[in-house]
């Protein structure tokens, strides 16, 4: 017997996901990635009005852009943000991002830079970016498409590209830096790292996924909120904003296979 | 006064181990014919600082490179580049990974004549460890702040690509990012830039945008006429990226052969063949600048 699904999980992932910039105000916010994009637009649409977003190359839009449009189908621009003034921004704090890193580690480290050896990688990625600055400096939270192991791996992540809650690479005598990290939603959970001295935690599940699942899929301890309930359905206003912010559905694309958001139980 | 010259002749007082800056930003406003005038010429051992896209992959595939120090190498929709990726695994290179503001503080520390640039990008990450060479520095002010003292990189010569110049050295950029191109030439002790158009005399023809200069033309040592010479990244106000020709050059990873047939097909026999090998000028004119 199969249910027709009135949401996808990558709605689902959306809805979760722009939650993370509740309560931003008016922060730069930078989606990097389909859903991640998506999501901030939502958030800006429904609840976070101040949000500053970009239309992808340098300047500022008070209307989201939508996916995939026309250079005719582009809002006007309220202002200029070249990458001079993404720095000016990120080294004042003053932005959010949401990223899709290939590897976290239990103390929300991230790689995007190789896998194995840096003098010879087994696989050279894109390089550290702006994650070292980024990290240090602002808010950044996560959005992981395939939750498994190979992302949320055993121990340390292979080059640290952005810091998390590690003690090891500071030096003695330094005043450490707040570190800010958000939420990291992916297609079981969403999960943040407010636990007992920074331990990740799962704050919801996903329709139809057990802790359990979540716990095998995660190369680290998990612990579970107190009360932890049902991530929250996308609503039917929720779910139209979406479809206008991505008229091509390449969100369907966004998630393996683009399952249904209401899986049914193992 | 006049700085004009051709490929050839810009490229040809290069030497081997040069530190050579390249402007622009991943597959966008890449001085492209310049460095495929490289990829002609015998130099060898080059240090090549950027915010990369392919020109970096290239000259990888041509054995022009010891040493990368770079924010980033991709192509965008093609997210790794592929020959920085293979020669980054077969370890043939050297790299300076840095943190992508640092590569920034780095580049304006040298135009500033300063030894380094004090920030917190990159403490509590992995990137002094594969920068061994990088130190810290403690704040005189409060020994509590410990920072990061991010080297000066000087350059020996920036390559830049502009939309127009003019003989005496002016230059104009079109688009909506200026990128860190002023900090390239301001951070080498000479600049070469390539233009997709040359004026006779800049302040006779474009005095209204002379606001879309970048840096003077004391900066400018040489100009080289190079209509399309940025493809197959965006010239903005010219043309866009050629994401169907960079995913033919990426294939070329592949295989030694694969490079070689794409050497002799595209770049070999100098610009105009390209071109003509690509469909010609106006071909190339119609490649529409991406929407995100």
């Amino acid at each position: 017997m199969t249910q027709t699904p009135d949401y996808t999980l990558s709605e689902l992932m959306i809805v979760a996901a722009a939650e993370a910039f509740r309560g931003d105000g008016e922060t730069f916010v930078t989606g990097i990635g389909t859903l991640p994009r998506i999501a901030a637009g939502l958030a800006r649409l429904t609840f976070e009005p101040g949000l500053m977003m970009t239309d992808g190359e340098a300047y500022l839009t008070e209307d989201p852009v939508p996916l995939g449009v026309t250079a005719e189908e582009v809002p006007g621009f309220s202002g200029w943000m070249p990458y001079n003034r993404v720095f000016a921004t990120l080294w004042r704090g003053e932005r959010h991002a949401m990223v899709t890193p290939v590897q976290v580690d239990q103390w929300a480290q991230t790689n995007i830079s190789c896998l194995g050896d840096f003098d010879k990688p087994k696989v050279q990625m894109l390089g550290v970016r702006g994650f070292p600055g980024n990290s240090i400096y602002h808010k950044n939270s996560m959005l992981i498409p395939a939750h498994s192991k190979r992302v949320f791996v055993e121990g340390e992540v292979d080059i640290v590209s952005s810091v998390g809650y590690s003690d090891k690479y500071w030096p003695d005598g330094m005043r450490r830096p707040e570190i800010r990290i958000g939420r990291v939603v992916t297609d079981l959970c969403v999960m943040d790292f407010n636990g007992p001295d920074h331990t990740a935690r799962v704050i919801s599940l996903h329709p139809g996924v057990e802790f359990d699942t979540v716990q095998e899929a995660t190369g680290f301890p998990l612990i579970a909120e107190d009360g932890l309930g049902e991530t929250p359905a996308p609503t039917q206003k929720q779910l139209d904003i979406i479809a206008r912010l991505d008229p091509h559905d390449l969100r369907s694309k966004a998630v393996k296979g683009n399952p249904p958001g209401q899986r049914q139980a193992a | 006064m006049d700085k004009r010259t051709d490929l050839q002749g810009a490229i040809g007082t290069l030497r081997d181990g040069m530190t050579i800056g390249i402007g622009g930003w991943g597959p966008r406003r890449k001085p492209m014919a310049l460095i495929r005038e490289i990829l002609r010429s015998d130099l060898k051992d080059l240090h090549i600082v950027c915010y990369g896209g392919p020109e970096v992959g290239m000259l990888c595939a041509a054995g022009k490179v010891s040493k990368i120090t770079y924010g980033f190498v991709s192509l965008d929709r093609i997210p790794l580049e592929p020959w920085f990726r293979k020669a980054r695994e077969a370890a043939t290179v050297k790299v300076n990974e840095l943190d992508e503001g640092m590569f920034l503080l780095g580049l304006r520390a040298a135009a500033e004549g300063v030894p380094f640039a004090p920030t917190y990008a990159g403490m509590g990450t992995s990137v002094p460890q594969i920068n061994p060479y990088l130190k810290t520095v403690t704040s005189p002010y409060d020994p509590q702040d410990i920072l990061l003292a991010m080297p000066a990189i000087p350059l020996d010569v920036a390559l830049i690509h502009v939309s127009r110049a003019d003989p005496l050295g002016n230059t104009q950029t079109e688009g909506p990012d200026p990128f860190f191109d002023d900090l390239f030439a301001r951070a080498a002790k000479q600049t070469i830039v390539s233009a997709e158009e040359i004026v006779e005399r800049m302040d006779l023809s474009h005095s209204d945008s002379a606001n879309k200069s970048l840096f003077h033309r004391g900066l400018v040592k040489t100009v080289v006429p190079a209509p399309l010479g940025a493809h197959p990244t965006t010239a903005h106000g010219n043309y866009g990226w050629d994401m169907e020709h960079l995913k033919t050059y990426g294939a070329t990873a592949g295989d030694a052969e694969a490079w070689e047939s794409y050497f002799k097909t595209y770049i070999a026999d100098g610009e105009e063949a390209y071109q003509a090998a690509l469909g010609g000028a106006e071909t190339i004119r119609q490649i529409p600048i991406p929407v995100f």
